[in-house]
């Protein structure tokens, strides 16, 4: 079963914006709302590094775990969803996530579509697959037609990978064996804890490094 | 957890259902379509091409069910000149989505924020809606029939009572092949040469110094190419905003290996991805690269066959680099000699390397010699004419290397050819047309060879004192048909020259700022006429790689716009030359039933007479079958591997994908196209070639052509020749290869002029260029400076090196303007002391050009919504300033800018940099109310060429726009 999952290569994100406009265009999302954002890290200096950053359709979500009114659920492709019908705004979910996904729009026509809005991995909502009321609440649904997020299909460089969480480490691992280096750029200390960890093939020197920080 | 609410539920819906069981049968996305959407690739991915029958089955069976009408176009993007095809979703004349093309091998489906921004053209709720007129200071609605009433006779009144180099006409680098065509064929018929296009203030320099060095002046390989470089110099380009997807075939080729450095006075986003970065002063770009030339001559690492058998004048560039010593060169540039050595050495010892370059280089009072020793290094290193080298020059526009191929130049009809009688001829002969009735409508002959003024200085032509101008009238009209104003420096004269004109006309698919500042100025005597995009019409457009793509309409033109083509059409009628107009090309209905040229008969007269740059094999049904099955076509060569259209039986196999020019003889023998420029590891016939012979075959008995035993591959002849004429096909006994037709049409003729296209074809035939073969030129002899020289800034931040490295003499004419140089350099000696920074300029990723367009559209707009200025921490500091108020920004000009600081470290203690899309104030004042109502950008912002300074490049009229002088100061 696929499990879908955003990853981003900062070593080739270029903070074009492409995914941001892509997503604003294949669902009309109005000004002040972000579904997806590029954050840069280290701006202007050696070691300058971008981000896409949207919803990250958690496996263990904080936002469904704290939802008074339990309208978060996760789908069977692990696309974490929401009920807008349901959803009462009261903004704990964007409490509780780390990477600020859930938005609240204040007003205008996109307040139609529900109190709380977050990328939907393209995956549209709990409406009927591509029909209009699923549009206007949620946007397009490009899952249910064969088709993967906007935001990672159009991404200028590759950097935005979106799909099946098994294809796009496979993906990614790849390119860091041919790179020869990129844990350091996720922190393979951070993630498994062994600060003296080296990985094939890639630096040494810059993945303790990067764990020393860790 | 939560689960799914509806799906458990008794609402739950079939969809829903199904998605749930796709799940358990498999991976919704499995492994192909997955490698194939995300384009990985850029390799084996993309050479997949079919999406899983279930699910896309699925999806095409709800949109057959939902509506019948939707339809999908494919287009180009009109922003940059990258070429990322766009599939269009269409319902009911709406444009309601846009999907990547995987298959394009240029993009593979990947956008920059523009590209994924481009629907809103189909909203378009920013744009000119219908003509307008100036009338006391406000802007009123007129009809069409008045407006092309009045600015008819308005325009015949001038030309009756100045002539016809009274008027200029500004076209466009947005404009398609055709139109850019049709243009420059419109104002010839109106008697002037006074036209151009932004290809003067962006890449002139380019065209005028590289083609000098080897023949043509374009990018001689690909941004996909750059998969085949070992190391990639960005010198110039900050291709990760200005060019965002060619990045995808940088950092491809970074993955495998590439060394990527970055040479700027700013940390750019392009120098955030390289693996090396050192900063440079801005201006001092030849004394860095003779500094390069420095170590590759000291240390033995330049090719030597290479240059013995194909380039002349070397030894004068190692006697000049031998000057650059590594002190001298840090005195210049700032840059220490490890820097330096190591940029050479890596470009050396990682071969091949290439160069890539964009308006770093160009903008500067010595432009030309800045691209010309560019072009040196990679001669010297071997570099040209080899897959993963070349110089990589990114050109701006969408269409800007088309409109400098066959489009309005002031100096030369469509091709290159020239405004000699000759050239007049040629064209007029493919126009239909008879050419003493075309010298009939200019003032004279002498005029009519004279090349017209620059767009860079039309404000000088009204301006200067009519004595000093090279033509009889100052300029009383001026025409912007695609062009932001903003774009040119010096705008607060620019505003005095708008309030003197006598008549301004804007044809545009937006107001633009020229609308706002005339209106700001002026009382009466504009109007603006709403054009089409290039999504509403169809038509080619020329990719910086010289590959040609053509674009389906998607939509019709909105509102009441009308496409640029028609525009000239029923101005040709008013002019009373509509007849002569489409002479040779017939006439279609365009938008509502009116009359306009045919695109695909205008690109084939195009096809009849660029022979000089091979704008001749590509026809509209080959380029068409290209678009059509984009997926045969390798990302890495570009080359079709196999392939069939099967709508018309074309067979694909062997071409490169959108025939990138030359692509020699008629559409009818096939040439493929040519991918790399000069490649002599290629037959002709396969895209290959080798330096051109334009240059005459000796130079001071040395000489000029190809050593023996080089030459392309396959060739009859083993050695240099020079271009091929009648005279040179008849001595070597090639002659009665042609046919009897052929020979009639090229008795008396050459290469570039034989309408058959027939000495081209016997001349590939036996595997020669029909450009001859020669040597490439270090030594530029007809330039001013031969050899590229170091010439500081006219406003340059070190006094103390004006007298070493002066800039120019004063100029008397050139373009039939004076161009002042030692002057205003020496006026502005001790500028530095009042204007102690350095003002650089240059692109944002999510605007465009003048960015009236890009700022119009919401989802761009709100990614930046203020114009900037960044500034060094320690500038802001001494100043008092913080982070995200509102300064001055004076230069020398006494413009004043209202900005707000961006403190970064991007720039350099001492430099300030200014991005160059915004307009819509003016020395601290919106200029909202002078927009036609609803229309003005939803962005608006401080021009930083109101402040910009004088300065242009000797040989083209290129502005000065990367290093002024300016003074910061609190607005608060």
């Amino acid at each position: 079963m696929a499990r879908m999952k955003f990853l981003l290569d900062a070593e080739r994100c270029i903070e074009c914006n492409g995914c941001v406009t892509a997503c604003k265009s294949e669902h009309e999302i109005p000004w002040g709302v972000n579904r997806r954002r590029v954050v840069t890290l280290n701006d202007g200096v050696p070691g300058e590094k971008s981000i896409s950053v949207a919803c990250m359709h958690c496996s263990d979500a904080p936002c469904v775990a704290v939802c008074p009114v339990d309208c978060i659920y996760t789908t069977t492709e692990g696309v974490v969803l929401h009920d807008k019908d349901m959803c009462i705004g009261c903004g704990y979910c964007s409490y509780a996530c780390p990477f600020g996904a859930p938005q609240f729009p204040q007003q205008g026509l996109f307040g139609v579509r529900g109190k709380m809005d977050k990328c939907t991995f393209c995956a549209g909502g709990p409406e009927v697959d591509n029909s209009e009321e699923e549009y206007k609440k949620y946007g397009r649904n490009r899952l249910a037609e064969g088709k993967l997020p906007a935001c990672a299909e159009m991404c200028s460089t590759k950097a935005l990978l979106g799909g099946d969480g098994d294809v796009i480490s496979d993906v990614f691992r790849n390119r860091a064996l041919a790179r020869g280096k990129g844990s350091e750029v996720l922190g393979w200390a951070t993630a498994y804890g062994k600060p003296d960890a080296k990985p094939e093939g890639a630096d040494g020197k810059a993945a303790a490094k990067a764990g020393s920080k860790s | 957890m939560s689960l799914t609410r509806k799906t458990g539920s008794a609402g739950a819906n079939s969809s829903r259902l199904s998605r749930n069981v796709s799940a358990h049968l498999g991976r919704t996305i499995d492994r192909r379509t997955f490698l194939k959407r995300s384009g990985l690739g850029v390799g084996a991915g993309a050479a997949v091409s079919q999406l899983p029958f279930s699910m896309i089955g699925k999806a095409r069976a709800a949109d057959a069910k939902g509506d019948g009408k939707t339809e999908t176009k494919r287009t180009v993007c009109t922003h940059c000149s990258v070429g990322c095809a766009i599939d269009a979703v269409v319902k009911n004349g709406v444009w309601i989505r846009q999907e990547p093309v995987f298959d394009s091998p240029i993009n593979l489906g990947a956008h920059c924020a523009k590209g994924a921004a481009i629907r809103e053209h189909g909203h378009g709720e920013h744009r000119l809606k219908y003509p307008m007129k100036l009338v006391g200071g406000k802007w009123q609605k007129i009809s069409w029939d008045e407006a092309l009433k009045e600015v008819s006779e308005k325009m015949l009144a001038i030309k009756k009572a100045n002539g016809p180099d009274s008027t200029f006409w500004i076209g466009s680098s947005k404009h398609n092949n055709e139109q850019a065509f049709l243009f420059r064929k419109f104002v010839s018929f109106f008697g002037t040469n006074n036209m151009d296009h932004q290809a003067r203030i962006c890449h002139s320099t380019t065209v005028a110094g590289v083609a000098n060095t080897w023949g043509y002046g374009a990018m001689t390989n690909s941004y996909n190419d750059e998969q085949n470089s070992k190391c990639i110099l960005f010198f110039g380009s900050n291709a990760a905003e200005a060019h965002p997807v060619s990045m995808l075939h940088t950092l491809h080729a970074k993955e495998k290996g590439a060394k990527v450095i970055c040479v700027d006075p700013r940390f750019t986003r392009t120098a955030a991805k390289a693996d090396k970065y050192y900063r440079i002063r801005s201006g001092t770009d030849v004394a860095f690269l003779m500094g390069m030339l420095h170590h590759i001559f000291k240390n033995g690492w330049e090719d030597k066959d290479y240059i013995k058998a194909r380039v002349y004048g070397m030894d004068k560039i190692r006697d000049e680099a031998a000057k650059w010593t590594p002190e001298k060169v840090e005195e210049v540039t700032g840059m220490k000699e490890a820097e330096v050595r190591d940029v050479a050495e890596t470009m050396a010892k990682n071969r091949p390397s290439t160069i890539v370059w964009a308006m770093g280089q160009t903008q500067h009072t010595n432009g030309n010699a800045v691209v010309r020793a560019s072009c040196i290094l990679q001669l010297a290193l071997g570099n040209v004419g080899v897959a993963g080298g070349g110089t990589n020059i990114y050109r701006g526009h969408d269409n800007v290397q088309g409109a400098t191929d066959v489009g309005p130049n002031p100096d030369s009809l469509p091709g290159y050819y020239g405004i000699a009688a000759g050239s007049w001829k040629h064209w007029c002969a493919v126009w239909g047309v008879d050419y003493e009735w075309v010298k009939s409508q200019f003032a004279s002959q002498a005029m009519m060879e004279k090349p017209g003024l620059a767009v860079s200085r039309w404000i000088d032509a009204v301006l200067e004192k009519n004595e000093l101008i090279d033509q009889d009238s100052n300029l009383r009209a001026v025409v912007f048909w695609g062009h932001a104003p903003n774009s040119q420096t010096r705008g607060k004269e620019m505003v005095e020259a708008m309030k003197k004109l006598e008549l301004l006309v804007v044809v545009d698919p937006y107001p633009s700022a020229t609308a706002a500042l005339a209106a700001s100025v002026r009382q009466d005597g504009v109007y603006l006429l709403p054009a089409a995009t290039q999504l509403e019409c169809t038509g080619s457009v020329t990719a910086s790689n010289r590959s040609i793509q053509w674009r389906e309409k998607v939509i019709e033109p909105m509102f009441e716009s009308r496409t640029d083509h028609m525009i000239m059409y029923q101005l040709a009628e008013k002019f009373g030359f509509a007849k002569e107009f489409v002479a040779k090309i017939k006439l279609v209905k365009g938008k509502g039933g009116m009359d306009e040229p045919d695109i695909e008969d205008t690109l084939r007269e195009i096809n009849r007479g660029a022979w000089t740059i091979g704008y001749t094999g590509q026809s509209p049904e080959r380029l068409q079958a290209h678009m059509r099955n984009m997926h045969v076509f390798d990302v890495k060569t570009l080359r079709a591997k196999g392939g069939k259209d099967a709508k018309t039986g074309y067979v694909l196999d062997g071409d490169y994908f959108g025939l990138p020019w030359p692509c020699y003889g008629t559409a009818e023998i096939k040439h493929p196209g040519s991918p790399n420029l000069y490649d002599t590891t290629r037959h002709v016939m396969d895209g290959g070639g080798n330096f051109r012979a334009n240059f005459g075959v000796e130079k001071d008995g040395v000489n000029l052509l190809a050593e023996d035993g080089s030459h392309s591959v396959g060739a009859d002849l083993t050695t240099g020749y020079p271009e091929f004429d009648h005279v040179l096909v008849k001595k070597l006994g090639w002659w009665d290869e042609l046919t009897d037709a052929e020979k009639k049409a090229a008795e008396g003729k050459n290469w570039k002029t034989d309408l058959s296209g027939g000495i081209q074809r016997v001349v590939m035939k036996h595997g020669c260029h029909p450009f001859g073969n020669a040597k490439a030129r270090a030594v530029v002899w007809n330039f001013p400076d031969a050899v590229p020289l170091h010439r500081e800034p006219l406003f340059s931040p070190r006094p103390d090196l004006i007298d070493k490295y002066p800039t120019h003499d004063d100029q008397k004419s050139r373009w039939r303007v004076p161009v002042l140089f030692k002057t205003v350099q020496q006026a502005n000696k001790n500028a530095v002391k009042q204007y102690p920074l350095i003002m650089t300029s240059g692109r944002l990723v999510e605007y465009e050009g003048g960015g009236d367009e890009t700022r119009s559209n919401p989802w761009l707009a709100e990614l930046q919504q203020e114009m900037f200025a960044e500034i060094n921490p320690k500038d802001a500091n001494d100043r008092g300033l913080r982070n995200d108020q509102y300064i001055w920004v004076e230069t020398p000009t006494k413009a004043r800018l209202k900005v707000k600081t961006q403190i970064t470290e991007r720039v350099a203690p001492g430099t300030v940099f200014l991005p160059f899309h915004f307009a819509g104030w003016f020395e601290g004042r919106d200029l909202l109310d002078k927009y036609p109502e609803g229309s003005a950008p939803i962005v608006r912002g401080e021009s930083v060429n109101t402040a910009t300074t004088y300065g242009y490049d000797i040989v083209t009229m290129m502005q000065e726009n990367k290093t002024t002088l300016c003074q910061i100061s609190n607005a608060a």
